[in-house]
């Protein structure tokens, strides 16, 4: 059966809707991006998985026993609080030690067991996140713009290790980006969010669908460019026709 | 020899109560930033000890009603228009305010205001030592059963959910505990004092900790330690005990933070 089941999803949110009428349902060991300009509603719907948010009408409906991974858009720690990365891993559940330690490796930074995350970088942060979601072996990893802070190089370089991760434990991926045109090039499916989904299915068609096109656009900066990797187009010419 | 006859050491294990019950709340209190929530829960207490002087009952049962009170409205309040801080500050200040004002209407007891404004640990006795051991064993109860639960939550809201746990009831967790470390400690510091006890052993303890288990366990450290050192000081110079007790926290949080430079927020 499906891992995460929406159905007929509306969430209101400070007064304003900021969903309405969600359908979607993610398969076992699928990579479905959600992409969607700022304010579409992308974690809102994320949240809504999660269970910190309250449907106003509809459902979400998770396989009995799921367990899945969350990698959260931004976390900030307390520079109070003082915690070690093996610690972080083991919260809220005391993972054991070759646990923790394999999530590490899994997520690209096998040797942070002992840092402070407060001396992290950006990237190794993101990583780590990473890696706590890995641990207890998800059948599904949820994450929202879980690149955020990392530069091109390091989001890249960050996808290319969740396609691993994919493919060494077969696990499902939904997730949020705003780059498009890594993550499309990466995804199964994409489905295109603006308050209700727009489009969906695979990375060309959605591409090439005409509400995608009016929300995100074809220029050649456009995603749709950069996702068929031409090369065969002249940078120069858009800024001199500014 | 009856140990507990001495007030001096039912002063000092009364200290040392709060302390320990105040370490691990306290931690929570400096991670989260809530530090005016504190404040505001033991200012609003002065209330609860007028309602009991005026209705005869106990004054920690009195503080406890309208320190859990303020902590629920505040809980519930939040994000309903007003900023934390705004509503925090309406609601502390006016049950402070009322409370003083329902104080000076007691024309048939003389009652010694500094006594709960700055706390009378020298006159705690073996009851008000039993309360206090009583709730400081229920705070740290509470707190160590929730701890992980507790800590997720505080790191972020959305990891806990994902996690199973709902962030909200470990907030009414910490509120009930905070709760309970106000009305205990009223006697030991008094209402203008609680946060500082709360506060500065954790915030004394941040350089010194590399986990947030060791954070609590060293602020408990210092927290104690201030208890016994403060009132020796105060028998000595003459002190008043409470204010004392402040200080030496205070001391050891300067001399930590000297010692190692550790980035506060």
């Amino acid at each position: 059966m499906s891992l995460v089941t929406v159905e007929g999803l509306s969430i209101r949110y400070g007064g304003k809707t900021a969903l309405r009428g969600v359908d979607l349902s993610i398969e076992p060991g699928e990579i479905v991006t959600i992409v969607g300009p700022n304010g579409s509603g992308k974690t809102t719907l994320l949240r809504a998985v999660i269970g910190a948010l309250r449907p106003a009408s509809g459902r979400v409906r998770l396989k009995p026993g799921l367990r899945l991974g969350y990698v959260p858009q931004r976390l900030h720690i307390d520079p109070t609080l003082p915690i070690t990365v093996g610690r972080f891993l083991a919260l809220p559940h005391r993972a054991p030690h070759g646990a923790r330690r394999a999530a590490l490796q899994r997520a690209g930074v096998p040797d942070l067991m002992d840092r402070q995350m407060s001396g992290l970088s950006g990237g190794q942060f993101q990583r780590v996140l990473l890696a706590r979601a890995l641990i207890g072996d998800p059948e599904i990893l949820l994450l929202d713009e879980a690149t955020q802070g990392l530069d091109q190089p390091g989001s890249a370089a960050f996808y290319r290790q969740i396609e691993a991760v994919r493919a060494e434990t077969g696990c499902a991926v939904l997730m949020i980006s705003h780059e498009l045109h890594v993550v499309m090039a990466a995804s199964d499916r994409v489905i295109c969010l603006n308050g209700h989904v727009c489009c969906e299915g695979s990375p060309a068609v959605v591409a090439s669908a005409p509400e995608y096109r009016a929300l995100f656009g074809t220029g050649t900066g456009g995603a749709l460019a950069l996702y068929r990797h031409d090369h065969d187009h002249d940078h120069s010419h858009d800024h001199a026709a500014e | 020899m009856d140990l507990l006859g001495d007030f001096m050491t039912r002063a000092t294990l009364a200290g040392m109560g709060v302390a320990l019950a105040a370490a691990p709340l306290g931690s929570f209190v400096v991670w989260r930033r809530m530090a005016y929530f504190g404040d505001a829960t033991a200012h609003a207490a002065m209330l609860g000890v007028a309602l009991s002087l005026a209705f005869g009952m106990s004054i920690f049962a009195g503080a406890l009603v309208v320190a859990f009170t303020m902590a629920l409205t505040v809980n519930a309040l939040t994000g309903r228009g007003y900023a934390m801080d705004t509503l925090l500050g309406v609601m502390a200040h006016s049950a402070l305010a009322f409370g003083l004002v329902a104080v000076s209407f007691l024309s048939g007891v003389r009652i010694d205001l500094m006594a709960y404004l700055f706390g009378d640990i020298l006159a705690v006795s073996r009851l008000d030592l039993a309360v206090i051991w009583g709730g400081a064993a229920v705070v740290a109860g509470l707190i160590a059963w929730r701890w992980s639960a507790l800590l997720t939550a505080t790191l972020n809201a959305d990891l806990a959910y994902a996690s199973g746990i709902d962030p909200r009831r470990e907030q009414l967790v910490l509120t009930v505990a905070l709760a309970v470390t106000v009305a205990v400690a009223i006697k030991v510091v008094g209402v203008l004092l609680i946060a500082a006890m709360l506060i500065i052993p954790a915030a004394a303890a941040r350089p010194l900790a590399r986990s947030p288990e060791a954070m609590a366990v060293i602020a408990g450290a210092i927290g104690a330690g201030s208890a016994i050192v403060g009132l020796r000081a105060a028998f000595v110079l003459d002190t008043p005990a409470g204010p004392t007790i402040v200080c030496c926290a205070a001391l050891a949080f300067a001399g930590t933070s000297l010692w190692r430079r550790a980035p506060l927020g």
